[in-house]
């Protein structure tokens, strides 16, 4: 516990006690600007920039920024995260003018003598700051029913699944729903009636499944006019992914298999 | 403070029921297919036209009228003609789909795209199958030299 009962606790880890943070292995700290897209609704007819001065420390993350200018410097700040350690998919933003985790991202591997841009994730209706509606995102999500789906008695044992079969379809059980990939997707942001990278790797996750029989309702569904056939092989979902799915290589085998079911 | 209202979402969710068509499967495959083809039938095109014997300095109206006098390049060339069109419109389709947000747009966009297409599909199978390089009653000063041989 800290010495000295005078100061008050403090907000988050980033302000460490000096005989913390001190020491033989002092964390170096910087100065950096950090330009927000705000957008409050009531107010403002588009987003606008507003840069932040901040200390931070070679430890921290976007998100660290983010919270040191919200509970110190702007309150109104608005943003969603939840875990703050890349599981939940709260905290999808664009920084930089790339779709990130703000909670994986470290300061100290973007360029902090230039202000660092965070605005909210593009293609969907964007509500205050960086909060987007996630509706349209998980309305494709829902329409590739993404749950298992079999057929017959109920099982008195285990659905039982080999290492290989399991395999097959491993890359996408990582996904966290973050809609990092879907609002990079240039063919949703100018129509976003297109399913989405997330919702075909969701569908992907099941297609592929040994144990389900939905596969076929699902590569129906995805050979829609807004289903795989619109994805132009762009590779920013695969680049966006920040839990390094190949989605663009899920994308692919999802069109092997509708073909395949066709001829 | 005045209250403003919300705009409506630009990406609101308006999906269609699923037409159940495959002909976005087949423009995709169709794409597939006739760019590996095409990729065949450009490089020889280019090939027996530019490289073969006197090269390029040997093109001109009889040099085609002889090609075009085999069916065998006549195909060739056909194929090369339909392939593109309709890969090249397919292309350009889906660009109109990707970025034109209104309807309105879109379908004018495409109509132009659809009647350009055929006609130049239409004026080049034409071309192919009729083409005469000393058409009767054109005049002399506009016809190649081996048009007056004869």
């Amino acid at each position: 516990m800290s010495t000295d009962t005078n100061t008050p606790e403090p907000a988050s880890k980033v302000e460490l006690p000096e005989h913390l943070a001190g020491g033989e292995g002092e964390i170096p700290s910087f100065d950096c600007t950090i330009r927000i897209a705000r957008f409050d609704p009531e107010v403002d007819e588009a987003p606008h920039w507003e840069d932040y001065q901040v200390t931070m420390y070679g430890t921290d993350r976007v998100l660290d920024a983010l919270h040191k200018i919200k509970w110190e410097i702007d309150g109104s700040l608005s943003f969603r995260r939840s875990c703050a350690h890349g599981v939940c998919g709260s905290d999808a933003m664009r920084i930089n003018g790339r779709n990130r985790l703000a909670c994986k991202t470290l300061l100290k591997d973007l360029d902090t003598n230039k202000p660092i841009t965070v605005e909210a994730i593009k293609g969907l209706p964007l509500e205050k700051d960086l909060i987007v509606d996630m509706e349209p995102f998980f309305q494709s999500y829902r329409e590739v029913m993404p749950f298992l789906i079999t057929s017959g008695h109920e099982p008195t044992r285990e659905r039982l699944q080999s290492a290989e079969q399991r395999e097959i379809f491993d890359d996408t059980t990582k996904c966290i729903l973050c809609a990092s990939c879907t609002s990079s997707c240039p063919v949703f942001w100018t129509d976003g009636q297109y399913f989405g990278p997330a919702a075909i790797v969701n569908a992907h996750r099941f297609i592929f499944d040994s144990r389900d029989e939905g596969g076929d309702m699902r590569l129906e569904i995805l050979n829609d006019k807004e289903g795989v056939w619109r994805c132009r092989t762009t590779f920013n979902c695969t680049e966006a992914c920040p839990r390094g799915i190949e989605v663009t290589k899920a994308i692919a085998e999802v069109k092997q298999a509708i073909l395949q079911r066709a001829f | 403070m005045s209250t403003t209202s919300i705009p409506a979402p630009r990406t609101g969710y308006s999906r269609h029921k699923s037409s159940r068509s495959k002909f976005e499967m087949f423009a995709w495959l169709f794409m597939r297919i006739s760019g590996i083809v095409l990729v065949i039938l450009i490089f020889g095109h280019l090939f027996v036209n530019l490289w073969v014997g006197e090269g390029v300095q040997a093109i001109d109206f009889g040099f085609v009228a002889g090609k075009w006098a085999s069916p065998f390049w006549q195909i060739w060339d056909l194929l090369m003609l339909w392939l593109a069109m309709l890969h090249g419109t397919n292309g350009l389709r889906t660009i109109i789909m990707d970025y034109a947000e209104k309807p309105g747009t879109r379908m004018s966009l495409q109509v132009i795209l659809y009647i350009a297409a055929t006609v130049i599909i239409v004026l080049g199978t034409l071309v192919i199958f009729t083409f005469d390089p000393c058409p009767a009653g054109a005049d002399p000063a506009l016809l190649a030299n081996f048009c007056h041989a004869g």
